[in-house]
């Protein structure tokens, strides 16, 4: 016998809601299934189950909020233990997370809730007509106003973004308080990086195409591996290393928020495969479509402020995590290069880290063999 | 392709990246980057749908030509 629980999908997370069950008892599920979907302050989340079996009894029903950790089903099979580079189980749920005493969510129907997504209907403040106050198609329906003509209406954004922003300050406020945060910051020459880049693309038709950043991104997965006392968490008073480094990549969500689903196995990926990652995350994160694993497993996170960022970010570090890693704008400024000044563009990348798993010599040697790395680019 | 349908072309991609800008307002000669905060990203998207529609390669050279509406426009023209 086996028990599925209520994931966490992050520091920040006390609860979530069970939207949709995709298996129902009697169906055989396999390590990796998409299971279950549940909507938590990072909008509707796809939750995978980590073990083989037959599912026997769903627990929790469609419409329920439950802290994280509660029995959300179970099934027949045996329980595997992870292989090394499977995504790292869910840490231990912080002392039983006291849920705001309002009373629990009514009951939606399933045609109710797909009608209320699409046409971006606030459930929470629906009243329901059907069974024990049930929300059902025709509440919908009724709640639906009556657009002017022309006007179309607005798409699902999946996220709610002041829940999102209350989750950002919870996650945020923890690190500040518990985190004693180091920055490092070195600025370095990137045309060597971009001019290879530029001979890569003009070969390529444009869904083929690389971003700078997935270039850094590449670098700086390299250089993690020299440097392991910044891939891993801060658990229970000591730091663990992790032997798999999952980058979460930070993507600004349209209309605020953010969130930052990991890159699995950043460092066996190729600058093709990297790219694709960015590519696939930023779509599915912008259009809620994200994993449950994608929103756990992070080892460490990067932030790229991209073309129309500041010069520099200094990051505040996602517990618990042990660093983070900022790329800033990429800019045209003098440089010196064999004793001479030059027009060069360059990025500045910094180095948030946590005092408590390493020390400001040991992130300076990280930026130091990104520099590097980035100036032998064709390894990369 | 005509200006009428490379303008609903163009519009049709930014709408679908980004959904909630008010392209009534938006005036030809504005830079799509500023004003509909495009990320390289987001550019990259709109580049590729739009050679998924014209079959056109448009060459990382050719991006600035394409900073504004007006100028996606006459792009897709030539």
């Amino acid at each position: 016998m086996i028990e599925f629980r209520m994931p966490s999908l992050g520091a920040d997370m006390e609860a979530g809601t069970l939207v949709e069950w995709l298996v129902k008892p009697g169906d055989k599920v396999k390590r990796g299934n998409v299971v279950a979907v549940v909507e938590t302050q990072k909008g509707a989340i796809d939750i995978e189950i980590f073990n083989d079996g037959v599912l026997s009894e769903i627990v929790v029903p469609v419409g329920e909020i439950v802290p994280v950790g509660t029995l959300l089903a179970r099934l027949d099979g045996t329980a595997v233990t992870p292989a090394p580079h499977a995504p790292k189980p869910m840490p231990a749920p912080s002392p039983a997370p006291i849920l705001p005493t309002t009373p629990s969510r009514p009951h939606i129907s399933p045609a109710a809730r797909r009608l209320a997504s699409a046409r971006g209907i606030d459930l929470l403040h629906l009243k329901g007509t059907g069974p024990d106050g049930a929300i059902i198609l025709a509440d919908v329906e009724a709640a639906t106003p009556t657009l002017p003509a022309g006007q179309t209406i607005r798409r699902r954004t999946g996220f709610d973004p002041a829940a999102m922003r209350q989750a950002i300050a919870a996650a945020m406020t923890r690190s500040k308080r518990e985190i004693p945060h180091y920055y490092l910051s070195q600025t370095m020459d990137v045309s060597a990086a971009l001019m290879r880049l530029e001979r890569i693309n003009r070969e390529r038709p444009p869904p083929e195409r690389i971003l700078p950043a997935a270039l850094f991104l590449r670098a700086i997965a390299m250089a993690i591996v020299k440097t392991p006392e910044l891939n891993g968490f801060w658990e229970e008073g000591q730091f663990r290393p992790s032997d798999a480094l999952h980058i979460g990549w930070a993507i600004a969500l349209r209309g605020g928020g953010l969130v930052a689903p990991a890159i699995h196995d950043a460092g066996h990926r190729s600058l093709d495969e990297l790219m694709a990652s960015m590519r696939d995350l930023v779509l599915r994160a912008r259009s809620s479509g994200l994993r449950g694993s994608e929103l756990s497993d992070s080892t460490i996170t990067v932030t790229s402020l991209g073309d129309r960022g500041a010069e520099a970010v200094f990051p505040i570090i996602h517990p618990p995590q042990v660093a983070m890693i900022g790329i800033g704008r990429i800019v045209t400024r003098p440089w010196v290069v064999n004793n001479a000044i030059a027009p060069r563009p360059l990025v500045t990348m910094t180095v948030a880290g946590d005092h408590r798993a390493s020390d400001g010599h040991r992130g300076g040697l990280f930026l130091a063999e990104i520099e590097r790395l980035l100036q032998e680019v064709e390894t990369l | 392709m005509n200006e009428a349908d490379a303008k609903n072309l163009v519009l049709d991609v930014l709408s679908g990246i980004a959904p909630e800008a008010d392209f009534a307002a938006l005036r030809g000669n504005a830079v799509l980057r500023d004003e509909l905060d495009l990320d390289s990203m987001d550019f990259l998207n709109f580049v590729t749908a739009l050679h998924q529609h014209t079959k056109i390669d448009i060459p990382e050279a050719d991006y600035p030509k394409l900073s504004t509406l007006d100028g996606a426009v006459a792009y897709l023209r030539r």
